[in-house]
């Protein structure tokens, strides 16, 4: 099936030298960066994880979502998802590779990285994050290729596939469960030492995920023969929705624990992030456009009547998008940081060859993410589906 | 040559027994080959678990602290980095009582306690964060002693471990830190680290094994035979009840850091 990806239009070949220029670039950049060190990017002594590890706790969260389509349709035989299921996995795909970028670009000692196969550490968290990341990563490409292998050939996929289908549903939220435990399990960082930030990581998720998927098929329905389905984008929408207000819930739950118990170390962080600690307040602008976003995407998800509109849905989308991008994969990070342990506060803010490495793993993923919706596109367009999005016959 | 059956199984036998022999016989050379160079120098200092007691009536002014800053840095060769605060490498170093104790500030308490220099160093908890965290046992817990120890060449830098500290006590090597190391100041017998990885105190492992006390101890105990009084920093072990270190907590009220998260720090304040 690899084939189809070779065949494309001018479009198609602008887009992918596009995202080769910018992982050009970056890969410069990261070159740059393993000469000097991680002196370069703008994380300190006291804010030792920036931009890199918040990028790859959000797209966890991204490749997680991925189960957003498929329990529905392989659990409840909701046909309607049918022809989503495809983009859902796929998405993860790129996703989980984006994710082991980010924690590779982000060490200090890259060439050392198989000491954690060599010297397997049970007790630390990363160990079962690199071991369920991999996992999720094999359990998609091995379904999404095989059901679209079989779709192609017009035939049944193979029984063994339902029972790892299953297990990948399953699988879904261990990943980013396992991911919010790199935090919360960690003494004396108020921020992140809270019992509900898992089950906030899969709220955020089950909204961002499903929100760029949104985006993502009205791009593959624009530009392409396939369509996903109109009332599948509805419902992946209703699905941003109730996840949206329940991550707004679960923060909300947050600012009540801190501002009513009047802790100081609970209410520190919060106070750096939404109003500035002690005349810092780099991250307040951000905060607050993360937290308008939030609020403008949920005025437009709630009614009914505006979600059906799909102009208004895909600007809902892409203000989740964006809200939930910011408030996971910078604020949630540096937060914890600041203050430090001496309650003493040092700011962060990216440098350029971290921006220009942060791009270049993006553009990574979405080559990945391009090449494989150009082959499942390529399939989908000769196939004809009923009005339950299953597939009947070849088109002529 | 021809060879019958019972000759085969003959020669065959015989020469896997030789081969078990052989095999044995190496193993037991490797073992003493090995045993011969880790048996402890005898005048190894030992303990079941080190502890030390930092006794803030001895440390009024910088005088008094910087010399065992000095020592500890010079002998591990700890960079001084200088162009970037964000990027300093610090093994030991003083900080406020409001910064070393959060959380326990009181704006009326006398101010000679607010402006202390209280000295900062890894607590090497019983309970240590950071060795739970790491994901390839590059800092891990001595079992024979209790120290936190790093192995910078295993260390992948991913700083999970300075994630998990609540005392701040390490440093990432944000650039090479060979430039910023005086060289005529340089401790040949201890190594130099390249960028790239965590580093913290390690309460000086490679001392004790030569029957030295921690370089802090011994400087603290220069500064206190100039002025003619008892040494700033005690060190001892806090399983032995006749030790020193016992003798004082039994005696004197002692603070440690953050007790409440169960880390159970090692490093006792007398203030």
């Amino acid at each position: 099936m690899l084939e189809k990806a070779i065949y494309g239009g001018r479009r198609y070949w602008v887009w992918v030298c596009f995202l080769l220029s910018l992982i050009g670039v970056g890969f410069l950049a990261y070159l740059y960066q393993f000469q000097n060190g991680l002196g370069v990017t703008g994380m300190s002594r006291d804010v030792s994880w920036g931009l890199y590890i918040g990028q790859f706790t959000f797209l966890v969260g991204v490749a997680a979502s991925g189960v957003m389509v498929v329990l529905p349709y392989y659990l409840h035989d909701y046909k309607k998802f049918a022809r989503l299921t495809i983009l859902g996995e796929f998405l993860a795909i790129a996703a989980v590779i984006m994710c082991m970028l980010f924690i590779f670009v982000d060490l200090g000692q890259p060439l050392r990285v198989l000491n954690v196969i060599l010297h397997p550490t049970p007790n630390s968290v990363m160990f079962y994050d690199m071991l369920v990341l991999s996992g999720y990563l094999f359990l998609n490409l091995l379904i999404g290729w095989t059901v679209l292998g079989a779709e192609r050939k017009e035939v049944a996929p193979p029984k063994w596939v339902k029972p790892l289908i299953i297990l990948s549903i399953a699988w879904a939220p261990s990943i980013h469960t396992v991911t919010a435990f790199l935090y919360a399990g960690i003494p004396g960082r108020h921020f992140w030492l809270t019992a509900i930030l898992a089950a906030r990581f899969l709220a955020s998720a089950f909204a961002g995920g499903p929100a760029l998927l949104i985006i993502l098929a009205m791009i593959v329905r624009k530009y392409t023969k396939f369509d996903p389905g109109k009332e599948a984008i509805q419902t992946l929408g209703k699905i941003v929705t109730y996840c949206m207000l329940i991550n707004v819930f679960f923060l909300g739950l947050e600012l009540f624990t801190a501002f009513y118990s009047q802790i100081p170390g609970h209410m520190h962080a919060f106070q750096y992030l939404y109003a500035g600690l002690h005349g810092h307040s780099q991250l307040v602008p951000i905060m607050w456009l993360s937290s308008i976003l939030a609020v403008i995407a949920i005025a437009l998800l709630v009614f009914p009547q505006i979600r059906k509109n799909e102009s208004l849905l895909a600007v809902a989308c892409a203000a989740t998008f964006f809200s939930l991008w910011i408030d996971k994969g910078f604020g949630l990070v540096i937060g914890g940081f600041v203050p430090n342990p001496f309650e003493k506060i040092t700011e962060y803010w990216p440098t350029l060859p971290e921006a220009l490495i942060t791009l270049a793993v993006w553009a990574i993923g979405f080559l990945v993410l391009t090449i494989l919706y150009k082959i499942a596109v390529s399939v989908k367009e000769d196939v004809v589906f009923d009005k339950y999005g299953e597939r009947q016959i070849k088109a002529e | 040559m021809s060879m019958n059956r019972r000759e085969f199984i003959k020669i065959a036998g015989l020469s896997s027994i030789l081969g078990i022999g052989g095999v044995t016989g190496v193993t037991a050379l490797k073992n003493s080959v090995e045993a011969s160079q880790v048996s402890k120098n005898p005048e190894a200092l030992t303990a079941k678990r080190w502890a030390m007691v930092v006794d803030m009536s001895k440390f009024a002014s910088e005088e008094d602290f910087q010399p065992c800053i000095d020592a500890c840095h010079r002998v591990h060769n700890v960079p001084h980095v200088t162009d970037n605060p964000k990027h300093e490498v610090k093994w030991m170093w003083p900080e406020t009582y409001e910064h070393a104790f959060p959380g326990n500030e009181d704006e009326y308490r006398a101010e000679k306690y607010q402006h202390m220099p209280f000295l900062m160093l890894c607590n090497h908890c019983e309970n240590p964060p950071c060795v739970r965290v790491c994901p390839t046992q590059a800092t891990f817990k001595r079992k024979s002693d209790g120290i936190v120890m790093m192995d910078m060449h295993r260390c992948i830098g991913c700083r999970f471990c300075m994630a998990g500290c609540p005392y701040g006590a390490r440093s990432f090597n944000y650039k090479n830190p060979r430039p910023f190391i005086d060289e005529s100041k340089e401790n040949p017998e201890f190594p130099t680290r390249m960028k790239g990885v965590v580093e913290k105190c390690t309460l000086c492992y490679e001392r004790l094994a030569k029957g030295l006390e921690p370089a802090c101890v011994e400087a603290a105990k220069e500064v206190a035979v100039k002025k003619g009084t008892t040494p700033g920093l005690i060190f001892g072990d806090l399983e032995d009840p006749a030790s020193e270190v016992r003798k004082i907590l039994s005696e004197r009220f002692t603070i440690r850091r953050k007790p409440e998260l169960g880390t159970s720090p090692s490093v006792y304040y007398i203030i």
